[in-house]
């Protein structure tokens, strides 16, 4: 039994998802690692963006 | 976009999509659903076959060691999408089922988080199978 804080179950969810998303949706090994990293920073950076609107309209 | 799409292979230009029709071309489909990256294994993707191995089966194993659910009655609408997500785990789905694991309900978040993992992880291989599909059609040039 495992309990990562919520950013890092993100942290994990984000690394997974952008491989895949980078080996099945480019041809190239080059665009496979630039899309994975797009995926991955966009899914942090939405996260980060999102909490801080949640934190905003909570206060 | 970081970068631009996948341009579809021209049908019959190279000598590999001359070839790419013959045999049983469901093969790499229904063993890369059943064995993560086993599909791109069979099309001799090695590294391709073994991330999604490693990334895939991760994320399952996470799930489960996050004490997520496996979905097994279809009650409700969103419980028969959760059970298809899970499916998309193929044997690995089958064999957690087996071993009784993920049969506790959710009671904590973290357990929650496990659960989409588990549903994710699901969802990743059946796109991770139609690759290699495509790859093995010739629809997905390398």
């Amino acid at each position: 039994m495992i309990h990562p804080s919520h950013f890092t179950a993100v942290l994990l969810f984000a690394l997974f998802a952008s491989t895949v998303f980078g080996i099945t949706m480019r041809d190239t090994p080059r665009r496979m690692f630039r899309y994975a990293a797009y995926c991955f920073i966009l899914f942090i950076g939405s996260t980060i963006v999102l909490s801080w609107v949640m934190f905003l309209i909570a206060r | 976009m970081a970068t631009t799409p996948n341009k579809p292979a021209a049908a019959g230009k190279t000598s590999t999509n001359k070839t790419s029709n013959q045999g049983f071309v469901y093969l790499p489909l229904i063993a890369g659903w059943l064995i993560p990256g086993a599909g791109h294994f069979l099309l001799r993707k090695w590294i391709r076959g073994s991330l999604l191995f490693v990334c895939i089966i991760a994320m399952f194993i996470l799930g489960l060691a996050m004490q997520g659910k496996l979905y097994t009655s279809a009650q409700d609408i969103l419980e028969m999408l959760g059970v298809a997500g899970d499916l998309g785990g193929g044997l690995l789905y089958f064999i957690s089922r087996t071993m009784g694991m993920g049969a506790e309900p959710v009671r904590t978040t973290v357990a929650d988080y496990g659960t989409k993992f588990i549903v994710v992880a699901g969802l990743l291989n059946i796109i991770a199978a139609v690759d290699a599909h495509n790859l093995r059609t010739g629809r997905k040039a390398s």
